[in-house]
């Protein structure tokens, strides 16, 4: 497959996850919080599309309103932690010495951890819930960007057009958001895809580990938790959940791989 | 060597202590009174203060800071709240199960990526390349605490050929390391192939080609001998990323091992026994990644401390 194949088929399942997380509201047939007990573990059927679960809600409406969570994870922590770790690498590229070595050896510090590890800690810790979940997940998630950016940054700020800026008398701050900044785009770009699908998979894990998203709110991981203890009579509780996920992250992967090999093409 | 070495043991040192610092802070970060959210609002005041000075807690912080190193130093991790014996002994016998789930995913994930990736890379663009992509991009995008299940789901509820869960024998064994090892194995095809095609257009392949050898021996022996080097990395990185991947599967399949006990201690508020259970795979991860950098320089002494 090409990467514009890639990055189409992609786009276009990341579309359809923002339209679905949009119109949630609209096109669920059911409210997702609202229990049935006398419809409890229903199969999939005509009235219920994807069966129903032990409280007897609607699988299919909890899934649409999931996708919410989900969006909302992934968004808010990529771009907090592309924001923190823009502004780290940037100071730690620009500035260089003990600047740079202070920041890095806190970025090597984090990273030495398992990502998923360190969510799990502070979690427990914090206590759950989608906030602290967030939370979690910018701590640990800033740190790649944060390298990468200083690593681009090393490689420019010796480049003429940089010497050329600073000559004119740029300041440091206009020199990074003006003249650094425009060419850190692409790459920043493909981590943060591979960044959302991580914290989308990060928040299910959570979840799913009664550590994220607490009940009566529908999260595909909490959904999935849920399930678990009825595979034996009712499977559909934990298939069309994770259906649902691995959907959305191999959306995200198509894009970032797409836009990666392109970007590698454009490199040769 | 000695130089490489000793770079990388200057760097890993400071990162070992940091991360220890990391985890030393852990019960500090807990909002409100520690003690207090361990026990419960309704434990009495004598329980707490006991608590209290049983953890360090009442002391100043750069006190309890040294008392947590030294202790570490003599392999002390505390006691647990609510479980029988030392934090040290509870992990110590729960270590086994999870290395032996660990090396059975990882022996899963060489298992399954080597003959794809091979099989991908000599038949570029071809069907078996194309299932070979789609294997890997579906590992990648398949969760782990979602293929736990759908496993349990097929092979133990509906097929009945396997057990649900436990850890009694080798067949208790096949689906936590399948669905552990699943990621590793998406990861590994895709480099084993990249590294391949990589290395297929060097000349010494060429040279090995115009001496006669045959095709397949060209690729197996040649080719990925020399393409093995960016593999041990992937892998080394990925092992330590097993370890923590390891509290899902355990989960699931109520492995008894240390990820297993680390949500159960969550789950109790067990504080210092989550402190040791993150420590030791922490520690595990770390140094394994410690090793894998010093594996690969010894494969490869072209490999230099960078800046």
């Amino acid at each position: 497959m090409d990467h514009r194949t890639l990055v189409w088929t992609g786009a276009t399942i990341l579309l359809l996850l923002l339209g679905v997380a949009l119109l949630g509201p609209a096109i669920a047939p059911y409210s997702p919080t609202e229990q049935h007990l006398e419809q409890d573990l229903l199969s999939p059927s005509q009235d219920h599309l994807l069966g129903t679960d032990k409280l007897g809600r609607d699988i299919l409406s909890r899934i649409l309103y999931g996708a919410r969570i989900s969006v909302l994870v992934g968004t808010s922590t990529v771009g907090v932690s592309l924001l923190i770790g823009l502004s780290i690498g940037s100071l730690s590229g620009y500035c260089g010495g003990w600047v740079d070595q202070l920041l890095m050896r806190l970025v090597d510090v984090l990273m030495a951890f398992p990502g998923i590890l360190l969510a799990i800690a502070f979690t427990a810790v914090l206590g759950p819930g989608l906030n602290h979940v967030i939370l979690a997940l910018c701590l640990i998630g800033w740190t790649g960007y944060a390298r990468l950016v200083r690593g681009e940054i090393l490689a420019l700020r010796e480049r003429e057009f940089i010497h050329a800026a600073r000559a004119l008398g740029g300041s440091p701050g206009r020199i990074i958001v003006l003249h650094l900044l425009p060419n850190l785009l692409p790459p920043l770009l493909i981590q943060a895809t591979f960044g959302m699908a991580a914290a989308i998979i990060a928040e299910g894990s959570l979840s799913f580990l009664g550590l994220g998203v607490q009940p009566p709110t529908p999260s595909w991981g909490s959904m999935l938790n849920e399930g678990r203890q009825f595979l034996l009579i009712a499977p559909h509780l934990t298939t069309f959940p994770g259906l649902a996920i691995m959907i959305t992250v191999l959306g995200l992967n198509l894009v970032g791989d797409g836009m990666r090999d392109r970007l590698e093409k454009r490199g040769k | 060597m000695k130089r490489y070495f000793t770079n990388r043991l200057l760097l890993f040192v400071p990162t070992l202590m940091g991360s220890l610092t990391l985890v030393f802070f852990l019960i500090h970060f807990i909002p409100g009174d520690p003690v207090e959210v361990m026990l419960g609002e309704t434990a009495s005041s004598v329980d707490k203060e006991a608590l209290r000075q049983e953890l360090g807690l009442n002391q100043p912080l750069g006190i309890q800071y040294i008392r947590f190193f030294s202790a570490l130093l003599q392999g002390d991790l505390g006691r647990s709240l609510y479980e029988q014996g030392t934090v040290a002994e509870l992990i110590l016998s729960r270590f086994p199960a999870t290395m032996e789930l660990t090396l059975a995913a990882m022996g899963i994930a060489l298992f399954v990526a080597f003959p794809l990736g091979i099989l991908a890379a000599v038949k570029k663009n071809s069907l078996m390349d194309r299932i070979a992509l789609l294997f890997s991009l579906l590992g990648l995008a398949m969760p782990n605490f979602w293929l736990g299940p759908l496993l349990m789901i097929i092979f133990s509820i509906e097929l009945g050929w396997l057990p649900v869960s436990g850890r009694e024998g080798l067949a208790h064994l096949i689906l936590p390391s399948f669905t552990l090892g699943m990621l590793m194995a998406s990861i590994l095809i895709r480099m084993v192939r990249s590294s391949l095609l990589e290395t297929i257009h060097e000349d010494y392949i060429q040279t090995a080609r115009a001496k006669g050898l045959s095709e397949w021996r060209v690729w197996l022996k040649h080719a990925l001998g020399n393409s093995l080097l960016s593999v041990i990395t992937i892998v080394g990185l990925q092992f330590g990323a097993l370890l923590a991947g390891s509290i899902i599967t355990e989960t699931i399949f109520a492995w008894p091992g240390i990820g297993r006990l680390t949500i159960q201690a969550i789950q109790t508020r067990d504080y210092p026994l989550v402190q040791g259970c993150v420590l030791v795979i922490s520690t595990s991860y770390l140094v394994v990644n410690f090793l894998t950098d010093i594996l690969y320089h010894l494969a490869d002494p072209r490999v230099s401390y960078g800046p």
